[in-house]
């Protein structure tokens, strides 16, 4: 058999880690603010945007 | 500066705009150099990002907080899973697919039921959301001509009525120019990219505005905000709505592949899959960039506007405007009238795909009504239907904008409408990943779904618009607590959307496992199950051709094609499929089934394949194969590509034995040719010493009167032969005890310096003899190895006699020298002889292979010295070899390891 895809493997790994670090209860645990700004602010953009960028970086090397 | 006829104009020419874009695009493609890069094809995904987004996101963010960000998550996550949308394109490629409905119903067996039940699931679901945009548009539009003041220029017309019209218009220009086969619109998707550019920019302009010209920046904003008591709670999310969280974050996971617009651009308009690269990241990217912005938006209106009356929806517009920044409100419009077209234009034309393949064509090739039996030409019907169903879909959205005004059936119409499409998830997925979901699963499924969907949701928001009655929502149909509409059963504590989305996800999950296990698909079914899960296995349809049996003509199915596509496009298509198959005119085919799949394709991508497999039948008599012949045939498809995989490997390894074979061949005649030369060798060897031996003897034999000096002389020789002779014997006898594995060897510590003292002493008369002058450089007390000492005399022995034999007389000079580093003891026995080319110093080490030219000089040895004396070394673990340049001398070395010290 052919092995499956390296590159959608690691991209649907990405998403899995993705589900529990952006939904509860992990979400309830980052409080407070940090300059004024919400943690909870800080924690979601921070995730969702350190996700996509390991994305571009599985992704971008795609048959290379 | 704000009046009404320049904000027209302004509009006017941003369309105009948009439409040379498009043209631009379509012109490109025709030309065959596409526009449609990677980068424009993940841009082009934001058109997900509708009005709704642009203007709703921040009105969302003043109620909920930062749960608007659900919206954007869920598809940042669901496009990772490459893997589904990949597949997605392949199927739709390989079948022709151009609508979420034509998918669903090809999988099930080209269900022209199905077909129809999902487009009018898509279009009940997705007009209000049409509707949305308007509201949007015309939302916007007052806003700015209630801060100048002047009012719409025609007052009898509705300027909502006047951006609907211009929008089908818009749509029908660049959405339905020709009809192809595999409907696809780089014009168009080179416009929705613009768009997105455009509408991110103007959104990230206010953002900025507000948060940094308004405000002191994120930090001021947040900590103005946290100071007042009735925003504090915005800053934080509530714990309390975690189930909602998720739930939103599944609708809109399954929202970026289902909807129709989204299928549209990302399956569709694929031109290339390796475009999704650039998707997976750059796509999620812009919704991060397009969001930043949303919560400090809606805290800023809120802190700004505190204590009036202003609608939140459009703090985008109204916080530029209380600044008079009358030229960023301006762009701020443009970005919202972008998002709203983007999705208006690519939502019709999907819709408008749909209803005329899916709703309006089977009907009427059903019925004789418009003589679609007899007509020639269909091309121009077909482009005409989906012009009217623009039209027409507009002037739903139109209308339910008008019925429903601020009613909120139209503020939560975004998440009603994603909820109605989510309810495609269980067959799109167990579609390309369960071969036993079936065609009555698929629609017990999508009924059920429909039905929970319209009662706890479609019609509670009908309800508290005060179309209905809200009896069912406050008392339960017919008064039944448990049937309550947003309570089902008593659940509640959820969110509506979240109370519907699970239901209506049970029932359709419930339904569609339950009626597919229960039921059996038939013959085309089960064909087309397997294509779609097995669609990465299928690359070549070989077994397709088998799947279809009967009789066609090739003159009547082009007549169809004709009939539907026109028939410049027909002659297009009947071209290329001719020179794919090495024929000059498409006449001379075959009405193979090969002929009639190409036939049915090129259909299913003009009018849907439920509706081409119908055509096609009128015009082929097909003979009916049975579900088992079709598993069979299914089967021994998977079998033979299995037999044949197998087969492959086999002959790539019979292939390798071949050529080791052959090396072996050739190694053996090589070892033939060296026996045989050995023999020849051996036996000239032999002959000579016995040849010299004999005739000396013979002169002994027959002259007794051969004087007593001579005598001496004679028997001298014959001593010295049969002593070489003897050697000879000796030799080959050892070498072949060598290389059998039967000699005998004696292992003991053996001092090297001293064997090579004693060799040379033993052979200094030789040295002597010939006037040769030996010299060393050996330590006192030598290195010691494990071996055997008469072996390794008898190697350094053949060193020094072939060393004495090729150096010149009286000039040469034979160097011993004996070294040791930690590992190994070396041994060089360097001489100032003629020395050997490159290749010589490799022969001389295979049998009876001598130094120098065999065929005219004598032979100086037995050519068996130096192969003993290197098996012999390799035998201690170590080596033999010279290094040697011609005229420059040779020297030989040979190297023993040391034994390991012992501790």
């Amino acid at each position: 058999m052919k092995r499956a895809n390296p590159v959608r493997q690691r991209l649907a790994a990405l998403s899995l880690l993705g589900i529990p670090l952006l939904t509860y209860p992990l979400l309830s645990l980052p409080n407070g603010n940090w300059d004024g700004i919400p943690a909870v602010f800080l924690y979601l953009f921070g995730v969702w945007t350190m996700l996509i960028v390991l994305a571009a970086s599985v992704a971008e090397r795609w048959g290379k | 500066m704000l009046s009404a006829g320049f904000i027209l104009l302004l509009s006017a020419a941003y369309l105009g705009l948009l439409f040379a874009v498009a043209r631009f695009g379509d012109a490109r493609a025709d030309a065959g150099k596409s526009i449609i890069s990677a980068n424009v094809y993940a841009l082009s995904l934001a058109v997900y990002c509708t009005s709704w987004t642009f203007y709703g996101s921040v009105g969302r963010a003043t109620s909920g907080g930062l749960s608007f960000l659900t919206i954007y998550i869920g598809p940042t996550l669901m496009l990772m899973f490459v893997g589904v949308i990949v597949k997605m394109i392949r199927i739709s490629k390989a079948q022709r697919i151009t609508s979420i409905a034509d998918f669903i119903a090809s999988r099930y067996g080209k269900s022209q039921l199905l077909a129809g039940l999902v487009t009018v699931i898509a279009v009940v679901g997705v007009v209000p959301y049409i509707a949305l945009q308007l509201k949007a548009v015309a939302a916007s539009l007052e806003v700015l001509l209630d801060h100048s003041g002047s009012s719409f220029v025609l007052p009898m017309l509705d300027s909502t009525f006047v951006i609907a019209a211009l929008l089908a218009v818009f749509t029908i220009l660049f959405g339905t120019r020709h009809l192809d086969a595999t409907e696809r619109h780089e014009g168009m998707v080179a416009a929705i990219a613009f768009e997105s550019v455009v509408k991110l920019v103007a959104f990230l302009a206010v953002g900025l505005f507000v948060t940094y010209g308004m405000f002191g920046g994120f930090s001021d904003l947040f900590r103005q905000a946290a100071a007042a008591p009735e925003l504090a709670r915005l800053l934080q999310l509530d714990s309390s709505r975690a189930g909602t969280w998720t739930a939103l974050i599944l609708l809109s996971a399954l929202a970026i592949i289902f909807l129709p617009r989204q299928f549209q651009i990302i399956v569709v308009e694929n031109v290339d899959e390796s475009h999704l690269r650039r998707a997976v990241w750059l796509f999620p990217l812009y919704l991060v960039l397009i969001n930043i912005f949303v919560l400090p938006l809606a805290l800023g209106g809120l802190l700004h506007f505190q204590g009036q009356d202003f609608n939140p929806d459009t703090f985008v517009l109204t916080l530029p405007l209380s600044r008079g920044a009358e030229v960023l409100a301006l762009l701020v419009f443009i970005g919202g009238l972008s998002a709203a077209t983007g999705m208006v234009i690519v939502e019709t034309i999907a819709l408008s795909t749909m209803v005329c393949n899916d709703l309006v064509m089977p009907w009427l090739l059903r019925s004789q009504w418009l003589g679609v039996g007899e007509r020639k030409d269909l091309s121009g019907i077909l482009l005409g239907i989906r012009r009217a169903a623009i039209v027409v879909i507009l002037l739903l959205g139109y209308i339910y904008f008008r019925a429903a005004g601020e009613a909120y059936a139209l503020v939560g119409i975004g998440l009603i409408s994603f909820a109605a499409v989510a309810q495609f998830a269980p067959a799109m997925f167990g579609g390309m990943y369960w071969k036993q979901g079936t065609h009555a699963g698929a629609v017990a499924g999508l009924l059920g779904g429909f039905a929970v969907w319209l009662y706890t949701l479609l019609l509670p928001s009908f309800a508290k618009s005060g179309w209905i009655d809200n009896g069912f929502v406050e008392q339960g149909l017919w008064g039944v607590e448990a049937l309550k509409a947003q309570a089902l059963f008593g659940l509640s504590g959820l969110d509506e959307i979240s109370h519907s989305l699970w239901w209506s996800l049970l029932a359709n999950i419930g339904l569609y496992v339950l009626f597919s296990l229960n039921t059996r698909p038939d013959a085309l079914e089960a064909g087309q199950a397997e294509r779609f899960v097995d669609v990465f296995r299928h690359g070549v349809r070989e077994s397709d051709a088998r799947l279809w049996r009967g009789t066609a003509s090739v003159e009547e199915l082009v007549g169809l094609l004709e009939r539907f596509l026109g028939p410049v496009r027909t002659r297009q298509q009947l071209a290329a499929f001719a020179a794919a198959h090495g024929a000059n005119d498409w006449k001379v085919l075959p009405a193979d089934a090969e002929f009639v799949r190409f036939a049915e394709a090129q259909l299913s991508g003009a009018i849907g394949s439920a509706s081409a497999r119908v055509m096609v039948a009128s015009v082929a008599r097909e003979e009916n194969l049975g579900l088992e012949e079709v598993l069979d045939i299914l089967d021994e498809a998977t079998q033979v590509r299995a037999y044949s995989r197998r087969l492959e490997i086999k002959s790539q390894e019979l292939e390798a034995a071949t050529t080791g074979l052959r090396e072996a061949n050739e190694r053996l005649r090589e070892l033939d040719r060296m026996k045989d030369d050995f023999i020849s060798t051996v036996t000239h060897e032999l002959r000579t010493p016995l040849t010299s031996i004999r005739a000396f003897s013979e002169m002994l034999h027959e002259d007794p009167e051969i004087d007593l000096a001579d005598r001496t002389r004679f028997l001298g020789i014959i001593v010295n032969e049969a002593e070489r002779l003897t050697r000879l014997i000796n030799q080959i006898l050892d070498m072949a005890k060598l290389e059998s594995g039967r000699a005998e060897w004696a292992t003991e510590e053996v001092d090297i310096g001293e064997v090579a003292r004693e060799t040379m002493a033993s052979l200094g008369q030789l040295f002597r003899d010939r006037g040769v002058a030996l010299e060393s450089e050996i330590p006192p007390l030598g290195p010691v190895v494990l071996a055997d000492r008469d072996r390794l005399t008898q190697v350094m022995i053949n060193l020094l006699s072939n060393a004495v034999k090729f150096v010149p007389g009286a000039t040469g000079l034979v160097n011993v020298r004996v070294t040791a580093n930690g590992r190994e003891v070396r041994v060089e026995v360097e001489d100032n002889g003629p020395g050997l080319t490159a290749e010589e110093s490799l022969v001389i080490f295979e049998k009876f292979r001598q130094g120098g030219n065999t065929m005219t000089d004598k032979p100086q040895g037995t050519g068996l010295g130096l192969p003993i004396s290197r098996q012999i070394v390799e035998y201690f673990g170590g080596n033999l070899w010279v290094e040697s340049r011609p005229g420059a001398g040779a020297k030989f070395i040979f190297t023993v390891p040391l034994p390991a010290l012992e501790k």
